[in-house]
C-alpha cells in the first residue's frame, strides 16, 4: 500500500497479452508505463485459464501455449522496464483540471497519468460465487473473524477454532484444507466426486488427514446454508445417490474457480454496448480525450476477438496517445529492423 | 447439418440449424443462446457453457472425457447429464439434440 501519487505516462488496465504488448509499443515511441492487474502474475487469460493450451493463431508462432506467450511478450516488454501492480483493482477514473487523468485501485494507490490503456478483456477476474440460495446473507464485508462465507482466505487465524467447511477439488480449496487444519476446530471437505484435480502431494496428504480423522471428506455438492441473522451454523450436502446430510460449519469456503466480471469500468461513464468498450478504429480511443480501449475489452463494427487483432490495436493506440504524452515532439514512424534510435531503446544497439 | 434446441431453466427453447463440425457453445454463442457464457471461447477451461443433456440423447453425445470432468468441477449442480457444450460436437448423429441450461452458470 503506497500513500505517494505515482506520476507516470500511461497507465495500462490489465496486464494480458494485450496490455503487455502495448508496454512494447509504447515503449518504442519513449512513453513508460506502469500495469494494474486483478492476478498475481502477468498474462491475463493466457495464464489463468489456459497456460497449457496451445494457441495455434498467433503469426509466426505455429503453436505456442498461454504461458509461453505470455514469457515471451514479458521478455518483449523487458527493455522498457515497466512497473507491475498485481492483486489489484482499479476502482476509480476521474479526470484532473490540467487534462490528465487519476486512476485508483482498492489498494489506495493513487496514479496520475496522460494516458488510460484499459485492456481488461474480459474484465476481472473474481471469484465465483456458488448460485446457492441465499448465500449472500452469510457473506461479511468484514471477513476479519473468518465467520461466514469467504471466497479468499486473507488472514489464516481469523479461521482458529472455527467449524469450517470448503467446497472444491482443485489445489486452492486443498491447500486451504491442510493449512487451516491444524488451527480449525474442525475441517470438513465436499467435492462432488471422490477425484481430485489438485496436486498429488495434496491429495495424499488430505487423504492422509481423513484416514487419521482429522478432516471430514464428503462427496457431493453443497444445496442450501441454514443460519440465522447473518450466523452461518450449517450446510446441507446433497450426496451422489440423492441423499441429504447434514452437515455443521460457522466457516464455508467455496473454492470455484475464478469467473470474468466487467466490475467498475462500468461506472467510468465510458460508452459500452453490451459490456464492451465503443472505440473508433483509427486510435482505438474512448470517448473520452486520453482513455484508450484495445484487445478483447473494445468493440468496432468487424470486431474479432483474437490476440492478434489486439496487439495490432495496442500499435494504433501507442502512435496516437504519443500526441498526448508528447505534444511537443513530432513522431517519426521508425522500423525496428532498421532504426538505430529504436535498436537502442530495445537494447540491442 | 443438425437442428438442436436449448431450454432455459424457465422453459423457453431456442432451435438452430446447426452445421456439422461446430461445437454446440458455438452454435449457442453464434445464435445468441442466453445462459451460455462460453466466458473462456472453447478452451475448455472455464465451465461456464455447461448443459444438461436429455436423457434420450447421452449415447449419441458421448462419455466426458478427463479434462471436461475436471472443468466440471467448476460448474454448480453437476448431474449425471452434465456436458460442457464446447466439448460436443454437431453432427448428422446429434439431429434433434434437446439440452437444458442451468439456472446459472456462476
Amino acid at each position: 500500500m503506497s500513500e505517494a501519487t505515482i506520476n507516470t505516462d500511461v497507465v495500462i488496465i490489465g496486464a494480458g497479452p494485450v496490455g503487455l504488448f502495448a508496454v512494447f509499443e509504447l515503449g518504442l515511441l519513449d512513453m513508460k508505463a506502469h500495469l494494474i492487474d486483478i492476478l498475481d502474475k502477468p498474462g491475463g487469460q493466457c495464464a489463468e485459464l489456459y497456460p497449457e493450451k496451445p494457441i495455434y493463431d498467433i503469426p509466426g508462432m505455429p503453436e505456442v501455449s498461454g504461458q509461453q506467450l505470455t514469457d515471451q511478450l514479458m521478455a518483449q516488454a523487458e527493455p522498457f522496464n515497466p512497473t507491475f501492480h498485481y492483486n489489484r483493482m482499479v476502482t476509480g477514473l476521474e479526470k484532473l483540471a490540467d487534462d490528465s487523468w487519476r486512476v485508483t485501485t482498492d489498494e489506495n494507490e493513487v496514479f496520475e497519468c496522460k494516458v488510460v490503456v484499459i485492456a481488461a478483456g474480459g474484465g476481472s477476474f473474481q471469484p465465483k460465487k456458488p448460485p446457492i440460495p441465499g448465500i449472500e446473507d452469510y457473506e461479511q464485508s468484514d471477513s476479519g473473524n473468518g465467520l461466514g462465507v469467504h471466497y479468499a482466505v486473507r488472514k489464516m487465524d481469523a479461521f482458529r477454532d472455527k467449524d469450517v467447511l470448503i467446497s472444491g477439488g482443485g489445489d486452492s480449496a486443498l491447500d486451504w484444507v491442510l493449512n487451516l487444519q491444524p488451527i480449525a476446530k474442525s475441517m470438513t471437505l465436499v467435492h462432488r466426486r471422490d477425484d481430485f484435480r489438485a496436486a498429488p502431494d495434496s491429495v495424499n496428504k488430505m487423504r492422509a488427514m481423513v484416514a487419521d480423522g482429522k478432516v471430514n471428506l464428503h462427496i457431493g455438492q453443497i444445496t442450501e446454508l441454514t443460519g440465522d441473522n447473518g450466523q452461518l451454523a450449517g450446510a446441507q450436502l446433497k450426496t451422489k445417490d440423492g441423499d441429504m446430510v447434514s452437515l455443521e460449519c460457522n466457516s464455508f469456503l467455496p473454492f470455484f474457480g475464478l469467473t470474468m466480471k466487467l466490475g467498475p469500468i462500468a461506472d467510468w461513464g465510458l460508452n459500452l454496448t453490451e459490456n464492451l468498450i465503443e472505440v473508433d478504429t483509427e486510435k482505438f480511443a474512448t470517448d473520452q480525450d486520453g482513455i484508450y480501449a484495445i484487445g478483447d475489452i473494445n468493440t468496432y463494427p468487424g470486431k474479432l476477438k483474437l490476440i492478434l487483432s489486439g496487439f495490432h490495436e495496442a500499435a494504433l493506440m501507442a502512435h496516437h496517445a504519443f500526441k498526448r504524452v508528447h505534444p511537443d515532439q513530432k513522431l517519426t514512424f521508425q522500423y525496428t529492423t532498421s532504426s538505430t534510435n529504436l535498436q537502442k531503446k530495445l537494447g540491442v544497439k | 447439418m443438425a437442428k438442436v434446441t436449448y431450454v432455459e431453466h424457465n422453459g423457453t427453447e431456442h432451435s438452430h440449424e446447426a452445421e456439422n463440425g461446430m461445437t454446440l457453445m458455438e452454435v449457442a454463442v453464434k445464435n445468441s443462446v442466453p445462459g451460455i457464457d462460453a466466458d473462456c471461447g472453447g478452451a475448455c477451461a472455464c465451465a461456464t457453457c455447461h448443459v444438461y443433456v436429455r436423457e434420450d440423447w447421452l449415447e449419441k453425445t458421448g462419455n466426458r472425457e478427463e479434462m471436461e470432468e475436471d472443468m466440471l468441477d467448476f460448474a454448480f449442480d453437476v448431474r449425471d447429464n452434465s456436458r460442457l457444450s464446447c466439448q460436443i460436437k454437431i453432427s448428422d448423429d446429434v439431429d434433434g439434440l434437446v439440452v437444458d441450461i442451468p439456472e446459472k452458470q456462476f
